[in-house]
């Protein structure tokens, strides 16, 4: 019996798959274009994509129309999941016909798309995915946010020119391609600024997800350096100053734009206090006109503070709405042609000029948190 | 009727073979997607019930075997001109930065380079029994997975690879699958898998009978991890980019879930229930759907997925510790019969007592 | 390394390592009565610490009464784990156990991610653990010795329930011979709930004392420390609870020494106490302290 039941159950299984799926292709309409969505609605990386989603939602909302024609955002899940992640983006290609796409958050989650987008040719733009890797040898992939190198640098330039820092220690998460990525650029700019090769004194490793850090912090505390570098994700990095803290460190701690979370301060308190690190964006002060009409909508519309990351989806979108009305086409491939030709656009979250490799070329901002807030402190622009 | 059997399976796998060239040249690439993925995890499913359904040796290694297929597959298919880009921040090391091979060859190797590694782990692992032996296989799979963090040169860590040539189409997945399939049978239905199952259930008794315990539990392990690495060779090639965080401990409960689902102890089961988990992953994506729409703000709700998966996980385990299967087969004798029955209309229970047939 | 910096390093091996053994004890007493590895044990760790986050933030109470309140809602989820998931399996294989097993804890994990969210929450941490104390250039947490404090009082307790009351004799028997316990009149099935309840409150204890040490909560909290306390218990010598505070400290100390004294290795941390349960099931597989149990046929 079991037997007849696994056997009718897979089949309706596979049948309904079948069936779901022409219906998508039997709808589909010239007088629609679509623009995929594809973020981590679930699963780890969950937080983050959501607040993508919400910044590329706003856009549509405020921009629903090119060339005459509707936009409509079809939002795909990645379950922060790179099979998961593969599938609906494949998914958004075959099944919805997109003629561009969105994401994603995770630059992992954005790579296991790449070969998919590549080989459909539909032209795809990250948001906020900053591993050089993404979008290299892949002229399909496009992001409107800087990358690793460069935020490296600035927090290098940052601890040398405004610290005064001479001693550098590193705590990295080693698990992390991000962390990792900003670890190396700083090093590397750290160590040509100071002239000093041992400019950095001690370089600890941590796994993601662990909680106590204080044999490393006991042993960069030996160390004694001016300032601590410790890109990471912001849960991990909230403990280790903590526990840097109680241990007597003194230095102050520097980070990257992952930090720029509210339970950054949450969870870190008083403790992290003076915690400077480089993002994108900052709501304090509007760089650009667009940057003041996100600012309003983004309040009327959600009820908060954007993040960061909510203006770069809220640029990928206008980024390709601006491609499509300069191309005066919906195909893909004239699409990719003027996204790759962008050129001092401006977004909410900055002028947006793309590089050769798909990079956005764009000034970083540099935050501190003071009085359990975070609050604008530099601008820094990019080397020409 | 053995003459029947034979001329039917090999019917089937030419309807098989029929069907994966027809699926190949029209489907589209999410479809091929999907089944492919199924292909793929009908073989780590097999894999796993070698070791745990047949043998019954409880292993929760299989993300270790699979991070070890891929990353070896993915490291000698790549381009060598590739390879300098990916390793940007620390370079390959030297026999591997020059080395650019066909896909079936660096398969074999990642499945054979597996195996090793299983024979490594399971020397230690399999003198231990029930609980202690899943907990130190999860201990070796957990540690693969550190050592291809931290070990840069090799593996580019945390980065992750990417622009792996996506080989990995359904010649190759229904390939390895049916070859998989037919082994898997051929194996259960020798003396060796009749001294795997002996051990199964009861050790001291199989050991008695002149079974030497440590060599069949072995010779199981190994083949799992030989047929785990190939696995893993074939997502990889199939996602075309790979990294450590993908290989947590999560892969291996998804595949424990399809052979619970299917049956410790049954081929035919896992093949069907790969199948069904595989694709009720990509039927539940229906249930997000009303969002796309508009008139719901929140996003479904997050993680349900896997708590239906666990639930189901719970409720086979309590309620139907068979699965779909149990250890029985789906064979042709059987199917026969279910025909028979239903002329007759006659209907007393399940069908309990048909053969293995090959 | 100088010397004020190492005894740092031995003093935060002994703060982490009296955590590790304070868990292990809750993993020990189950596995010697019910020879069963708890998966779930980590899980209901770390529902422990959202029940005491949930009693604070939102109803307000004082933290000693959140505490009671969290434990005591902590043994009820874990009994009623053991009725729902482990007694239906009382006369299966074993293997059916530990999927089961594995079902609750990856249960446990993905609702807590449903309905309180996977962003990690801020656990309160009142003053009078978390101020540090310093002697003589070494810088201690209080927490370090209300730890140790806490086991102790929890092992003289522990001693004298299975020791001197009638349901400690039942425990005991029940881990000796489940057949025979029941000939004997003993409510086995009660027996294990107890032992489950009391268990689940020792969880419940290490997740609030871990909570304060690492004030950040999320759903996969318990997962690492879950492992590494089973390790610890079965380094110390599996069913004996001295045993597993000898493991607790042992481990705790060899991780932060690890990175002492080899920085570069820090990576492989969680490596470690795999690598140190492997070598001891192989070469001294009771573990220190541990009895000889032999294979029941």
């Amino acid at each position: 019996m079991k037997k007849i039941v696994a056997a009718v159950l897979s089949i309706a299984m596979a049948a309904s798959l079948m069936a779901g799926c022409s219906k998508q292709t039997q709808s589909e309409n010239n007088d629609v274009i679509k623009i995929g969505v594809f973020e981590p609605m679930t699963g780890a990386n969950a937080a983050g994509g959501q607040l993508e989603v919400e910044g590329a939602k706003l856009a549509n909302k405020l921009y629903p129309e090119v060339l005459g024609k509707k936009v409509e955002l079809v939002i795909m899940d990645n379950k922060s999941d790179k099979v998961e992640a593969a599938s609906a983006a494949a998914r958004l290609v075959e099944q919805e016909k997109v003629n561009a796409i969105i994401g994603s958050w995770g630059s992992s989650l954005s790579m296991a798309a790449g070969d998919i987008v590549k080989n459909a040719k539909v032209p795809a733009v990250g948001a906020s995915c900053t591993n050089p890797l993404v979008t290299k040898g892949n002229d399909y992939y496009f992001r409107v946010c800087f990358i690793d190198p460069f935020q490296g640098t600035v927090m290098a330039n940052y601890a040398f020119q405004k610290l005064n820092a001479k001693k550098a220690a590193i705590i990295q998460e080693v698990s992390n391609d991000y962390a990792v990525g900003l670890s190396k650029y700083f090093q590397d700019e750290f160590k040509k600024l100071t002239g000093d090769e041992n400019s950095i004194v001690a370089i600890a490793n941590y796994n993601t997800g662990d909680q106590d850090f204080s044999a490393q912090l006991t042993t960069l505390k030996d160390k004694n350096p001016d300032v601590i570098f410790a890109p990471g994700n912001f849960t991990e990095s909230a403990l280790i100053i903590k526990q840097a803290r109680q241990l007597g460190i003194k230095a102050p701690f520097i980070g990257g734009d992952t930090w720029e979370t509210p339970e950054f301060i949450k969870i870190g308190g008083k403790d992290v206090e003076g915690a400077v690190f480089s993002t994108h964006f900052t709501a304090e002060k509007p760089i650009t006109k667009e940057s003041e009409k996100f600012l309003a909508e983004f309040k009327k519309e959600y009820n908060k503070e954007p993040a960061a990351v909510s203006a770069l989806g809220y640029d990928a979108y206008l980024v390709i709405l601006d491609a499509i009305k300069r191309a005066n086409s919906t195909d893909s491939d004239k699409i990719r042609e003027a996204i790759a030709q962008t050129n001092g656009f401006e977004g909410a979250a900055g002028m947006i000029t793309l590089n050769q490799d798909g990079d956005a070329v764009k000034n970083a901002v540099i935050n501190v948190v003071k009085d359990g807030k975070f609050t604008y402190l530099d601008t820094v622009e990019p080397k020409k | 009727m053995k003459r029947r059997n034979l001329i039917l399976n090999i019917v089937l796998i030419l309807l098989v073979a029929v069907f994966t060239i027809y699926a190949q040249k029209n489907m589209d690439a999410y479809k091929l997607r999907i089944l492919n993925l199924c292909a793929i995890y009908t073989i780590l499913g097999l894999s796993m019930n070698l070791i745990n359904g047949f043998t019954g040796q409880f292993s929760l290694g299989h993300a270790g075997f699979m991070a070890i297929g891929a990353y070896t597959t993915a490291l000698l298919t790549m381009k060598i001109e590739f390879k300098e880009q990916i390793f940007y921040m620390k370079p390959l090391i030297y026999p591997l930065n020059s080395i650019s091979m066909p896909f079936l060859p660096s398969l074999l190797i990642a499945g054979f380079l597996s195996a090793l590694v299983g024979y490594m782990i399971g020397a230690p692992a399999l003198r231990l029994k029930g609980d202690y032996l899943a907990i130190a296989t999860l201990g070796f799979a957990e540690i693969i997975r550190v050592i291809i963090t931290n070990a840069q040169s090799v593996t580019n860590g945390a980065l992750g690879i990417k622009m792996i040539p996506t080989y990995t189409n359904l010649y190759w997945s229904f390939g390895f699958a049916v070859l998989t399939v037919v082994f898997m049978f051929l194996l259960i239905n020798s003396s060796y898998g009749r001294a795997f199952k002996a051990i199964r259930e009861d050790e001291i008794a199989a050991e008695n009978m002149g079974i030497n315990l440590y060599k069949h539990k072995m010779m199981s392990f190994v083949i799992g991890a030989f047929l785990a690495g190939l696995g893993g060779g074939l997502l990889g090639n199939l996602l075309g980019t790979i990294d450590p965080s993908m290989f947590k401990f999560v892969l291996t409960f998804n595949i424990l879930l399809i052979i619970v689902l299917g049956g410790m102890g049954s081929i035919s089961g896992t093949v069907i229930s790969a199948f069904i988990i595989t694709i009720l992953g990509e039927v539940l994506r229906f249930l997000d759907k009303p969002m796309n729409l508009g008139f719901i703000k929140t996003p479904g709700i997050p993680g349900l997925r896997m708590v239906v998966f666990s639930l189901l996980l719970m409720i086979v385990v309590l309620f139907f510790r068979d699965g779909l299967m149990g250890t029985r087969e789906l064979s042709w004798d059987s199917i026969q019969n279910v025909f028979v029955k239903f002329r007759k209309l006659v209907g007393k229970g399940g069908v309990k007592n048909e053969s293995f047939e090959g | 390394m100088g010397l004020a910096t190492f005894f740092q390093h031995l003093t935060n091996g002994v703060s982490l390592g009296s955590l590790y053994a304070l868990i292990a004890i809750g993993y020990t007493m189950v596995y010697g009565i019910l020879r069963l590895i708890n998966f779930a044990h980590g899980d209901i760790f770390m529902m422990a610490t959202y029940f005491a986050f949930f009693a604070i933030f939102i109803f307000h109470m004082h933290w000693f009464i959140a505490f009671i309140v969290a434990i005591l809602l902590t043994v009820l989820l874990g009994m009623g784990i053991e009725k729902a998931a482990y007694k239906p399996l009382r006369d299966a294989p074993k293997i059916s156990v530990l999927i089961s097993a594995i079902g609750a804890s990856f249960l446990l994990e993905n609702l807590a991610t449903v309905v309180f969210g996977g962003i990690p929450k801020p656990f309160p941490t009142p003053s009078v653990f978390n101020d540090m104390v310093i002697l003589g250039g070494v810088r201690v947490q209080k927490l370090t010795f209300y730890i140790p404090a806490v086991t102790i009082i929890l092992l003289i307790g522990l001693a004298y329930l299975i020791n001197k009351t009638k349901s400690g004799m039942a425990m005991r028997a029940v881990s000796k011979d489940v057949e025979t316990a029941s000939l004997m009149g003993i409510d086995v099935n009660r027996t294990i709930s107890i032992t489950f309840g009391i268990g689940s409150a020792l969880a419940a204890v290490g997740g609030i004392m871990w909570a304060l040490k690492f004030p950040q909560i999320q759903p996969l909290m318990g997962v690492m420390p879950g492992l590494k306390c089973f390790i610890a218990a079965v380094i110390g010598g599996i069913g004996s609870i001295t045993g597993a505070v000898i493991g607790g400290f042992f481990l705790g100390i060899m991780e932060i020494m690890l990175v002492a004294f080899f920085p570069t290795l820090a990576g492989y941390r969680d490596a470690l106490a795999f690598i140190l349960l492997i070598v001891i099931l192989l070469f001294k597989p009771t573990g220190f302290m541990g009895e000889k149990m032999s294979e029941k046929v």
